[in-house]
């Protein structure tokens, strides 16, 4: 009877109770700071959008927002593109009993240090890397190219990473089709190439949409990559924020660009969220 | 189901396996501490991260040496802010920010006459720095040059002898820029005919322009891995801001690495080490302070396989071939043609990492 009447809530507690502290409270705090300012040594509780209006005039700042968002667009384009045709091949053309195998395979690299797998790439496309000598060996180029230290370089490392949970996430969606949408595609006269665009395709959009998400995500909020594969030849967002506190703790500046941050990727979330709830309406 | 049945003994084994191996590793953990009678905290650079330098020590005195370490003095600060009075023992810190964490009252003054001062390289004393009403609160123990860091099999060594070489066009994409600012900024104003001692906001709009052209040549800007890797695997010939911490660790396997002061001279960079006025272990922490500072432990922090670069002891056990690698005997040359990394103002701090900000952006 008693716990009729506490209803649902001792079940919704530890998951209330771990948002508020891990995620809501924190957030709080990051906000309250945001406003203060680092004033010499001294931290000025002053509330004030100082550091905001800092970032929004001075170009250096703001255009690691622009960096960051252009590199993440490229990496979640490149990362579906990629990743459709691999998770259609695993659920459509690999055989039932290989695809367990299979999908393992397409997981591998995750098993491999994050940190070790930037580095990897680095030395591939380095001057003398594989891809340079491979290619000049070929006789196809008689100078290296520069493709380490680049934003190619950023968005190849993320690309690597993403293209394998896109693959996952669209793999679940096609494997869920019921094969009698194609038949009564096929019933209705309809071609290959015609189910996939006017069938398949709208039918696993969610599933990209959700892959695409997470990677967006994922990718504007990562340091490592852009660091290491980047060579800081551009500045992307957790990078500006590094550069706040590692020599001056300026936590106040660092925690309006981690707000300003947040604001991008809720927006983001906003429009998914949007475009899922017209999907399904 | 037959499958079931097997599986049972299997999972009995395993659970009886995992705990058996959790019990052996918690009274291997309980057995670890009784060997080492004190433990000690040290909040440290990557080089005291080596076995080399810290299992001697523990292997003489009984005392543990729990590391910490850090990137960046301000990482350091707010590691300290969010301990407990009392959480740290030793700190090893930049140089020139040793005034700031004096200031801020966390060290513990050092007894000069249980260190070998006579022993250090004079400049390296920085009594500017470390002495603060007659008290000394760090001693330097290790130093080096950020200077220009090459492959002299690809540039011409002498064209390494002028600073303007960076900003030119003769090895345009070559070179690679250290990812520091401070060091970086001190080479170019040198470079400009300024003192890094003398820097105010008036110098900034020369030095901004040089960074900016400087960057217009260069191939990368990277942290400490990512030019070390450059010019090891020979995708930039030129770092700005290396040094023998960054070519001495190489030689070995790649002696066409080399590093030069150019006749403008090179930034003079140096670590310090210092006990927390919290501590509660002072002994244990001088103990080991000691022991950095001896030949024995200068040596081997010296060529620490996180990075070599100078002892301060001039009495370092180093073998002829280290010596040589680290440049010993143009020491004094060098340290006579080297300044000291801009300490700036607060407010100049600021101003420095927002030109650094825009050249990286450029």
């Amino acid at each position: 009877m008693r716990g009729r009447r506490l209803g649902p809530w001792p079940f919704i507690a530890p998951a209330l109770a771990y948002t508020a502290l891990f995620f809501a409270i924190p957030f709080v705090v990051m906000a309250v700071v945001s406003l203060w300012t680092l004033s010499g040594t001294a931290l000025d509780m002053t509330p004030g959008f100082g550091n905001y209006i800092r970032f929004f005039t001075t170009e250096s700042f703001f255009k690691a927002i622009r960096n960051s968002l252009e590199v993440t667009a490229l990496v979640t384009i490149v990362s579906v593109v990629l990743a459709y045709p691999m998770a259609w091949i695993l659920a459509e053309k690999v055989p039932v009993r290989w695809q367990r195998m299979a999908l393992i395979l397409a997981i591998l690299p995750f098993w491999t240090s994050y940190v070790v797998r930037s580095y990897a790439w680095l030395l591939v496309l380095a001057e003398k890397g594989v891809i340079n000598s491979w290619l000049m060996g070929l006789g196809l180029l008689n100078e290296p190219v520069q493709m380490a230290n680049t934003r190619f370089a950023t968005v190849l490392g993320f690309a690597h990473f993403f293209v394998m949970l896109l693959t996952l996430t669209i793999y679940a969606n096609l494997k869920q089709l019921s094969p009698n949408y194609r038949r009564a595609a096929a019933d209705l006269g309809a071609n290959g190439i015609q189910t996939f665009i006017h069938v398949i395709l709208p039918l696993t959009l969610p599933g990209i949409m959700v892959g695409a998400f997470l990677t967006f995500v994922l990718a504007i909020g990562d340091y490592i990559t852009p660091q290491i594969l980047g060579g800081s030849n551009e500045l992307l967002m957790p990078q500006l924020i590094m550069l706040q506190i590692l020599r001056k703790p300026d936590f106040p500046m660092a925690s309006a660009l981690s707000i300003i941050l947040m604001i991008v990727v809720s927006i983001a979330y906003l429009a998914c969220a949007r475009w899922l709830k017209l999907e399904r309406a | 189901m037959k499958s079931n049945h097997r599986e049972v003994p299997a999972r009995r084994r395993l659970i009886a396996w995992a705990l058996g191996s959790t019990m052996f590793g918690f009274f291997a953990w309980q057995a670890g501490p009784a060997q080492a009678a004190e433990e000690i905290n040290a909040l440290v650079w990557c080089d005291h991260d080596d076995p080399n330098l810290i299992e001697p020590f523990t292997r003489e005195t009984g005392i543990k040496v729990n590391l910490k370490v850090y990137e960046g003095t301000g990482q350091a600060l707010s590691l300290i802010e969010q301990s407990q009075p009392g959480d740290w023992d030793v700190l090893v810190v930049d140089g020139i920010d040793v005034p700031r964490v004096a200031a801020q009252g966390l060290l513990d003054p050092l007894p000069d006459d249980k260190l070998p001062l006579a022993d250090i390289f004079p400049p390296l004393l920085m009594e500017a720095q470390t002495v603060k009403d007659g008290k000394r609160y760090a001693i330097s123990e290790k130093f080096g040059y950020n200077s220009i860091s090459y492959n002299k099999e690809k540039v011409d060594p002498a064209d390494m002898q002028a600073m303007a070489i960076l900003w030119g066009d003769k090895y345009k994409g070559r070179i690679a820029i250290y990812d520091y600012y401070l060091p970086v900024i001190g080479m170019v104003a040198m470079g400009l005919g300024k003192k890094t001692a003398d820097l105010t906001e008036a110098d900034l709009p020369a030095i901004r322009d040089t960074l900016l052209k400087m960057k217009g040549v260069s191939k990368l800007v990277g942290d400490v891995a990512t030019s070390q890797n450059a010019i090891a695997t020979g995708e930039v010939d030129i770092l700005v801001g290396g040094g023998e911490w960054v070519t001495a660790g190489l030689a070995k396997d790649n002696p066409a690495l080399d590093f030069v002061l150019p006749k403008e001279g090179g930034v003079l960079w140096s670590q310090a080490i210092g006990i927390f006025a919290a501590s509660q272990k002072k002994d244990a922490a001088l103990k080991f302070l000691q022991y950095i500072v001896s030949p024995e432990g200068q040596a081997r922090l010296a060529t620490s396989s996180c990075y070599w670069a100078m002892p301060v002891n001039t009495k370092a056990t180093l073998t002829d071939e280290q010596k040589k690698i680290l440049r010993w005997d143009d020491q004094p040359g060098y340290l006579a043609n080297s300044q000291l990394y801009p300490a700036p103002s607060a407010e100049l701090d600021a101003k420095m990492q927002e030109v650094w900000t825009e050249m990286l952006q450029k």
